[in-house]
């Protein structure tokens, strides 16, 4: 199991978060929408020409930009 | 009188909630100590007035983004009798935070948990009873789409309002200074209350998506569905538009012109010619702003729109919008004004200021007329698709240019992060709420300056009044003629510079200011101006009226849409700017090279 960058993945593939490296505004953000150390993230799609990442985390789905993922750590599988 | 606060995170359903126990009642207004306006309404709850307001969707109390500001400056300012919370249910373990953030506040809140049977069919349950318990919160089942559980939720606010007392704003603020630890406690009530299934269940949304977000046949499928959404609103816009106009024009015919015939030239021109056209010129956007809403309504409360975001994200962020900001972009090519209205579902105020700074490129439906006159008059008929099809290429270029120019000065410090909800369908009800609440907000912001601008301009083309109408002796003929150090070289003459005037109020009046001016109409109009205009003066004249400024309407909602007369100024000098520089390196450019 290595710990990847969440833009890593591909679609269908999830992990579970290790790290967050994001600043205040984002970390805000991204606590708020259930991103915590230890959560499941699953990756539905991306988007097209480096386009936002879909992404399912809970019960919830949403679009993230590959800029913040890259600030997500994930241990994949 | 008693004063309830509706609370919630985005995509809970809570509009449609304030919607249905407000009718059409609700209207917008200032608070103390918010910048923003918000929407509330008077309502009789039981014996009692009650005012109740529609807070906007956050998610954290203790948030930085600009809503999340809003509504502790709102609760602090206001006090508050009762908070009703609305949850999404499908999205308990993750919207509870909120309840528990109001809770550590000590605000008295009801919570109301919404969309319950769409949680049911991906396996969700709750048990209401025990988290009410948990909670020392009441708690509610409810649907605020199909109005089940409505009539409880009333019995039960009605009786907690009895014994409410404000909120006492001096403790609140002190709380709301310090964060405070929640996390351990919600999921120790997450754990007891709620059940929810490792893996959510296979569903439409995720069948739809697979279709709607293909990688090959999502792009080709979004432009698909906004084709079809903008012919569907201007094929039943145009006839109603068309409507509007005749029934005011038979009724000035038969009514008004009689009755002012006796009046003195300037009192009748004022108030026919002037305000009565200018309040023609509102009414003539009302069914437009109506469509576009109901379709609006579909694309965005479906859920389609934040697909659309997706797809178009990659392009758009590269120019500091996003996809949202390309679907009003492309429905501006229908009508800017609605457009620039349905900017409101970015909640970041630099990204709507930015879109609405692009939208005013877009070539609408106005502007085609006279783009369509003009080359039908000057160009050979071989010519005349490719000259249009150059006038959507600046109309492209322009927004994109402007765009990138001032993507730094509105930069975007909020993540983009977008929730996707499930795919969903409107009410009718809830889209007929949505045409009527935005037609209402133009009618309320827009009408005054309309139709002052409307005045304003009969005023300087009929000014002297012993001379012919729109004649260069007028004032109108006076500004083009001062400006003509400026206007020669694009190749605008006199009165070419009057018909701008004109424009300035609305595109559709160009070609009617035109055979005033010349005195023809027609093709005695087109011969007259192909005799004395060359194709070089035409296109020049075309492009400054492609960007130099939508209309009076169009300025009148960026003024109210931004709340800012210095934005509004901005746009305006920008594209005042920008046509004329466009118009000029065309100009001496095609001169240069002996055309």
């Amino acid at each position: 199991m290595t710990t990847v960058k969440l833009s890593a993945l591909s679609p269908g593939q999830s992990g579970v978060i290790t790290a967050l490296h994001a600043e205040d505004e984002l970390y805000h953000r991204l606590a708020a929408m259930g991103f915590r150390i230890g959560k499941r993230v699953q990756i539905l799609r991306l988007g097209r020409f480096s386009g936002p990442l879909h992404l399912r985390i809970g019960t919830t789905d949403l679009m993230l930009r590959r800029d913040d993922a890259n600030k997500i750590d994930v241990k994949a599988g | 009188m008693k004063r309830i606060a509706l609370l919630g995170m985005p995509n809970t359903g809570k509009s449609t909630f304030f919607n249905r126990i407000t009718g059409a009642s609700s209207r917008t207004g200032n608070w103390p100590g918010v910048t923003v306006d918000l929407l509330g309404a008077k309502v009789l709850l039981g014996k009692d007035m009650v005012e109740i307001v529609d807070l906007p969707g956050i998610y954290d109390l203790h948030g930085f983004s600009d809503d999340e500001q809003v509504v502790r400056h709102f609760l602090e300012n206001n006090p508050v009798d009762q908070l009703l919370v609305i949850l999404n249910t499908s999205q308990i373990e993750r919207q509870l935070s909120l309840v528990m953030q109001i809770k550590q506040l000590g605000l008295p809140a009801i919570i109301l948990l919404n969309m319950a049977d769409e949680a049911k069919k991906f396996g969700i349950t709750v048990d209401p009873e025990k988290l009410s318990e948990m909670l020392e919160l009441p708690v509610l089942l409810l649907s605020a789409k199909y109005g089940t559980g409505y009539k409880e939720a009333y019995k039960l606010l009605v009786q907690v309002l009895q014994q409410s007392r404000p909120v006492r704003l001096e403790s609140l603020r002190e709380m709301l200074a310090v964060d405070h630890r929640i996390e351990s406690e919600m999921e120790e009530i997450l754990k007891k209350t709620v059940d929810i299934p490792a893996q959510l269940s296979d569903n439409l949304t995720s069948r739809l998506d697979s279709v709607l977000l293909h990688p090959w046949a999502g792009l080709p499928l979004f432009f698909l569905v906004m084709y079809l959404t903008f012919q569907a609103i201007f094929i039943f816009g145009k006839p109603l538009q068309d409507g509007v106009t005749w029934m005011l024009d038979t009724f000035r015919h038969a009514a008004l012109d009689p009755l002012f015939s006796h009046s003195p030239f300037l009192v009748k021109g004022l108030l026919l010619d002037g305000i009565y056209n200018g309040v023609g010129t509102v009414a003539t956007f009302v069914p437009i702003i109506i469509l576009f809403f109901l379709f609006m309504a579909i694309i965005e409360d479906t859920g389609y729109l934040s697909r659309a975001a997706f797809l178009m994200d990659a392009l758009m962020s590269r120019l500091g919008l996003d996809g949202r900001g390309f679907v009003m972009l492309l429905m501006g090519f229908g009508c800017n004004v609605p457009a620039l209205m349905g900017t409101r579902v970015m909640r970041t105020r630099s990204l709507r200021l930015l879109t609405m700074l692009v939208i005013p490129f877009s070539l609408c439906s106005a502007r085609l007329q006279v783009f369509i006159f003009i080359t039908a008059a000057i160009f050979p008929a071989k010519d005349a698709p490719l000259v249009l099809f150059s006038m959507y290429l600046f109309s492209f270029a322009t927004a994109l240019l402007t765009a990138v120019l001032f993507k730094k000065r509105y930069q975007n410090t909020e993540p983009f992060i977008l929730e996707v909800p499930p795919y969903r369908f409107p009410t009718f009800r809830q889209m007929l709420l949505r045409g009527w609440h935005e037609v209402h907000h133009f009618l309320n912001r827009a009408t005054k300056f309309i139709v002052a601008g409307v005045v304003l301009v009969w005023l300087l083309t009929h000014i002297p009044t012993d001379v012919p109408p729109a004649s260069p002796q007028t004032l109108a003929g006076m500004i083009g003629n001062a400006f003509s150090p400026l206007l020669d070289p694009i190749g605008i003459n006199q009165k070419l510079a009057i018909a701008l005037i004109f424009g300035f109020v609305a595109k559709e009046i160009v070609i009617g200011s035109l055979a005033v001016i010349y005195g023809m109409q027609g093709a005695g109009l087109m011969n007259l101006m192909a005799h004395q205009l060359d194709w070089v003066q035409a296109y020049s004249f075309m492009l400054f009226t492609l960007i130099y400024t939508p209309c009076l309407s169009t300025i009148a909602t960026l003024r109210s849409e931004s709340k800012s007369n210095g934005f509004m100024l901005l746009s305006l000098a920008w594209s005042l700017g920008l046509a004329w520089l466009v118009s000029f390196v065309f100009y001496q450019g095609a001169r240069a090279l002996g055309y």
